[in-house]
């Protein structure tokens, strides 16, 4: 009875541990500039959360909208396409034999190893060679690139696509695409929803290609676009509430995503587990 | 973020060693050759890249007077933060803007790289520099006589800020040399508030302490550099600071980070030694304490001196491999000397000109409510006159300030001084310095 408790109470300090940021970051989007510093950091104080919200929208000529659409693009468009090329690329290491299959899986895994950060430089000066820097593609084409999705996506064709299956449906007739786009997707499913939401988040919060890549205020990700802001601050003081409101806003599409596709990924995380 | 910052600062620079590791000389220069600058002839376009907020105004202006020149506005983080890594990327991968915000500070990293076009080459520009103060323009040339790096665009000289009123109510009077600062530390101390806060990571601000005593960090003849973080004038400054530190006469708070803010709401902290744009920080920092500002000249070392230090400055440079060298220059000239421009720079950025004309813009002469209607541009222009034009920057102030910062951190919590910060920082500068073969001078 004590553990429980015990274990109850570790739970609690550490949910919030994890939420006192995201409070805090809530209370502070209410407040005035002047309030910020002057008051309990951890209560309102007069909220204009309305005022500030349209002071967001409207600076700059409501370029912070643009960002939180170059961003759901990044993400959503990089996430699918990236989500389909690792189901199939998954889906034919599993399900194929064919010399090389090993070496270009332990490959792929490799590049699971390989930080996205160090990749940034070398992708510019590729980019800048075929003139695509400064572009929605300069970010775009390298998220289509998931060697974790890769080898998520093997590992659960391996265990929820059933070689039975496959066998039937080409007896049936059904060639290899077919098989793949009405079988076996379908049967990965709960995995494949994994796998975008793993490459949505990162390309979601990965600012470091766009810093990079980018330098027209029009293509900029909400995480990068926030990040420029913040970095003035000091000289421009009238920023700090944007950054502030603009950070919370930015985490809603994260939720939004997580609980639409929830159902779909806790089937997932667990159906690798106990095969 | 400020573990934030220094990851991606970190980051950053690895990533920048990777480039000058694995530097494939790609360079197909195919800019002008220096020493030609003739007008194109045609219609031209320029990429500019900033991180001032609402530069793009002033632009405007400029691309409807001149239908023939236009100017695109490119953005990103501040210099440090980012962009000026872009741009060594850029002038990498061949594909640098026009033209480019760079501070100061920053101007001899990207002259030692050799990112930089010379303005020299454009009578334009050469005639301009009776247009700046003498130590703007100086900046600008990176101490020679005839070479032009960058237009001078604003500048930070510095003064003290203070709370007239509660100098005034505990009748202390405002400190005017550096000794009576100090008494004024201890008398405020007794009452219970500090006289300021000692910045550990504005290692830039130091420099200007540094630079109004008459040091320099830096030398520079053309072929070696100098390192003098050491010189008598440096260690007199830390000395008195690591003095005050030692007294607990002034605060330690971080700056810039909400506690800090806080300690000047609330009046625990009385004064600044800060640059022009400072004013703003104060306002937006310490609310509640509207109207009880005030600024005199910044305390000096010997009585009746008038030095004055500087903290903060941008220019705009010319990148190397331009084919657009006579409109670049004709733009930036219009950018930082127009009264237009200047007049809209100030009103979107709160910038403070490096021109003499500049510092006469009819807002610059007007008294500003937060500091009791005080017309406190007046005594930074004052001080803008005051400046030591030998003051030279390092090429490697990127790793210089994080190596100071470093050892003033540890000062201000206890461990070491911040002389012995400087003598580190001396030498691990000077061995960045070869580490990129650049001549030392021993």
């Amino acid at each position: 009875m004590f553990s429980r408790a015990g274990a109850m109470i570790v739970m609690a300090v550490f949910t919030l541990y994890f939420l006192i940021p995201l409070w805090w970051l809530l209370v502070a989007s209410t407040k005035s500039r002047g309030q910020l510093f002057t008051t309990n950091p951890l209560w309102f104080a007069d909220p204009q959360f309305i005022q500030n919200v349209t002071g967001l929208f409207t600076y700059r000529d409501g370029v912070y909208a643009k960002w939180l659409l170059n961003s759901v693009l990044y993400a959503g468009v990089g996430g699918l396409l990236a989500t389909i090329v690792a189901a199939m690329c998954g889906y034919a290491l599993a399900k194929y034999r064919f010399p090389g299959r090993e070496a270009i899986f332990n490959t792929v895994l490799g590049g699971v190893l390989v930080p996205a950060t160090a990749l940034a430089l070398p992708l510019f000066l590729l980019f800048s060679r075929i003139e695509l820097t400064n572009t929605y593609w300069a970010v775009l084409l390298p998220s289509i690139v998931s060697p974790f999705g890769v080898y998520l996506s093997r590992v659960f064709a391996e265990a929820s696509v059933p070689d039975e299956l496959i066998e039937a449906s080409r007896l049936d007739g059904a060639g290899e695409l077919r098989t793949f786009f009405t079988v076996s997707i379908r049967l990965m499913t709960p995995a494949l929803v994994t796998v975008f939401l793993f490459q949505f988040v990162s390309i979601w919060n990965n600012f470091f290609l766009p810093l990079i890549m980018l330098r027209s205020e029009e293509l900029f990700p909400v995480t990068f676009g926030l990040y420029s802001w913040n970095s003035t601050i000091n000289q421009f003081p009238e920023l700090r509430t944007y950054v502030l409101v603009g950070s919370l806003l930015s985490v809603v599409p994260l939720i939004i995503t997580f609980l639409l596709l929830q159902r779909y990924w806790r089937t997932g995380l667990g159906s690798g587990a106990l095969k | 973020m400020q573990h934030m910052r220094r990851a991606v600062t970190v980051a950053l620079l690895t990533a920048g060693a990777l480039v000058v590791a694995g530097c494939s000389a790609s360079g197909g220069d195919s800019g002008s050759a220096s020493g030609d600058c003739e007008p194109a002839g045609g219609d031209v376009t320029l990429t500019f890249t900033s991180w001032i907020p609402g530069i793009e105004d002033a632009v405007a202006m400029w691309n409807e007077a001149n239908p023939d020149i236009q100017v695109e506005v490119q953005t990103g983080p501040s210099g440090n933060a980012g962009t000026y890594q872009n741009f060594f990327n850029q002038l990498e991968a061949g594909n640098a803007p026009d033209l480019g915000q760079i501070e100061y500070d920053a101007l001899p990293n990207f002259r030692v790289q050799d990112g930089l076009a010379d303005l020299a080459a454009c009578e334009d520009v050469v005639a301009a520099e009776d247009q700046f103060l003498d130590w703007t323009w100086a900046q600008a040339t990176l101490g020679t006589d005839d070479e032009v790096y960058g237009i001078p665009q604003d500048q930070g000289p510095m003064a003290l800020f203070y709370r007239s009123d509660l100098f005034e109510q505990n009748g202390i009077a405002v400190p005017t040399t550096w000794d009576e600062y100090k008494a004024a530390a201890e008398q405020i101390r007794a009452l219970g508030g500090y006289i300021t806060n000692f910045s550990q990571s504005d290692i830039n601000q130091f420099a200007g302490f540094v630079w109004q005593a008459g040091g320099q960090w830096f030398q520079n003849n053309g072929d070696e550099w100098t390192v003098e973080l050491t010189s008598d004038e440096s260690e007199t400054v830390a000395s008195y600071w690591q003095d005050l530190i030692a007294n607990d006469l002034v605060a330690v708070y971080p700056p810039w980070t909400d506690e800090w803010n806080n300690a000047y709401n609330s009046g625990e902290v009385w004064t600044w030694n800060s640059a022009v744009w400072g004013a703003n920080s104060i306002a937006s920092g310490a609310p509640d304490t509207s109207g009880k500002w005030s600024v005199a000249p910044a305390p000096q070392w010997e009585a009746g001196d008038a030095a004055a230090g500087n903290w903060g400055g941008s220019s705009i440079a010319v990148f190397k491999g331009t084919d657009h060298l006579y409109e670049a220059a004709k733009f930036a000239l219009w950018l930082n000397t127009s009264e237009e421009a200047l007049t809209s720079l100030n009103e979107t950025a709160a910038i403070y000109p490096a021109t003499k004309a500049g510092l006469k813009l009819p807002v610059l002469q007007e008294g500003v409510p937060f500091y009791g209607d005080q017309k406190i541009y007046d005594v930074f222009a004052q001080a803008a006159s005051e400046v030591n034009p030998d003051f030279v920057w390092g090429p490697t102030m990127t790793q210089t300030y994080a190596d100071v910062s470093d050892g003033f951190k540890a000062a201000v919590s206890g461990s070491g001084t911040l002389n012995e910060a400087l003598a580190s920082a001396q030498e691990s500068t000077i061995s960045a310095l070869e580490a990129q073969s650049i001549p030392v001078a021993k």
